[in-house]
């Protein structure tokens, strides 16, 4: 048994299984960040930091005739959604009830996806620096008309061509922003979707928790995701009436080249 | 060239599934390449030449190890059944046959969970975007 500690929960085998592929289903819709940058792991819940390759020098010395340089790491981040589900509800899927109430996993899981997306596309204040906070390029205005999208995003395209970021190249599009996209066609009935994807060359990603909309080069090297322990159901505790559970994984993300971005504000 | 790795209309094939279909042929051929490999390898004299095809022979060990672990990574069933089949001392067919039973005869992995680490095993999902 692991830290999750999965063992320990009153829970029948076939209701595992379907606590995990509720939690699956659920997720990989919305985890816009890892359709996009490069994943590395996972290295285990005992993988605490991502190495930078970089040292700070010490200022001073065990003795006289030496020096020293401090290793410079990037730790990673734990995030958990909890949630807690019933206990009638669980020994109902036991006898076969198809329609069993996962309302608070699913919950949990589109808040942990929309962290992920958040820490990776915008940041998170102290831990992860994001691919729009790094980006130093002027952001550029999406506007409120879907029609007009393919022009700010030809124009992210082409800051990038002229940075020497070569493509494909994606959209991360917010909430919002994707639907007007998904439902729009141009003068003519061409879909707006098919002419971003021309304008682009690669994919165009629903991204819940960001903001607007991000430009990116899928060139390779440029966005490192560092994964811990991958997205898991862990066991929390139980009463008589519910058993608490939480989704949990570590990560971190760091930017290799900063110019490979640019933002699309809404 | 052809797209005969996909049995059904490409089109019709979400993305992640033409990728699990390339990384099979992948696979397919790296063994296919270990195997001929073998045979040369069994029917050369020439030193020089054998050392080049013994070294060209453990770049497919690399490429059919990395086919297999990405598809073991996608595939959670599948990777249930390697973990009892793989680098297991005694009988290959004894452990074949328990751990296909332990999958998909049980209520599938339970409190386990799908992967060693028991995460729902998700990973990479880049270039399943489209």
């Amino acid at each position: 048994m692991n830290h999750l500690l999965r063992s320990l929960a009153p829970i029948s085998d076939s209701a595992w299984q379907l606590l995990d592929d509720e939690a699956r289903a659920r997720l990989t819709p919305a985890l816009a960040a890892r359709k996009l940058v490069e994943f590395a792991g996972p290295h285990g819940w005992t993988h605490s930091a991502a190495n930078l390759g970089r040292t700070t020098p010490l200022q001073s010395a065990p003795c006289e005739g030496v020096n020293g340089l401090q290793r410079r790491v990037l730790p990673l981040v734990e995030v958990r959604a909890p949630f807690e589900v019933s206990l009638a509800e669980l020994r109902d899927t036991d006898r076969g009830a198809p329609d069993t109430d996962l309302d608070a996993l699913d919950k949990a899981a589109h808040h942990i996806a929309v962290a992920e997306n958040i820490a990776v596309f915008h940041g998170w204040q102290g831990a992860i620096t994001g691919i729009s906070e790094a980006s130093p390029h002027e952001p550029m205005a999406l506007g409120d008309k879907p029609d007009m999208y393919p022009q700010p995003v030809a124009g992210a395209v082409e800051r990038l061509l002229h940075n020497g970021i070569s493509g494909p190249y994606a959209l991360a599009l917010g909430g919002e922003q994707f639907q007007r996209v998904a439902q729009t066609a141009e003068h003519g009935g061409y879909p707006l979707l098919e002419h971003l994807h021309k304008i682009l060359e690669g994919p165009i990603v629903w991204a819940p928790g960001v903001r607007g909309a991000i430009v990116l080069s899928l060139r390779g090297g440029d966005f490192l995701f560092d994964s811990g322990q991958d997205l898991s159901i862990g066991y929390d505790g139980h009463d008589g009436d519910v058993v608490r559970m939480y989704l949990e994984e570590s990560f971190t993300f760091r930017v290799a080249t900063a110019e490979a971005a640019v933002t699309l504000t809404a | 060239m052809g797209f005969d790795q996909y049995h059904e209309p490409p089109d019709e094939l979400p993305p992640v599934t033409r990728t699990f279909a390339r990384l099979c042929a992948s696979l397919t051929e790296e063994a296919e390449a270990i195997g001929w490999y073998e045979q040369r390898i069994a029917v050369e004299s020439d030193p020089e030449a054998l050392a080049i095809m013994h070294d060209a022979q453990g770049e497919e060990f690399k490429h059919f190890s990395m086919d297999l672990e990405a598809l073991l990574r996608r595939t959670p069933a599948w990777r249930h059944i390697a973990q009892g089949v793989l680098f297991q001392a005694g009988d290959i067919v004894e452990h074949g046959d328990q751990a296909e039973a332990a999958t998909f005869d049980s209520d599938g992995p339970g409190a386990e969970g799908a992967t060693e680490d028991g995460s729902l095993g998700i990973g990479s999902m880049r270039g399943s975007a489209r």
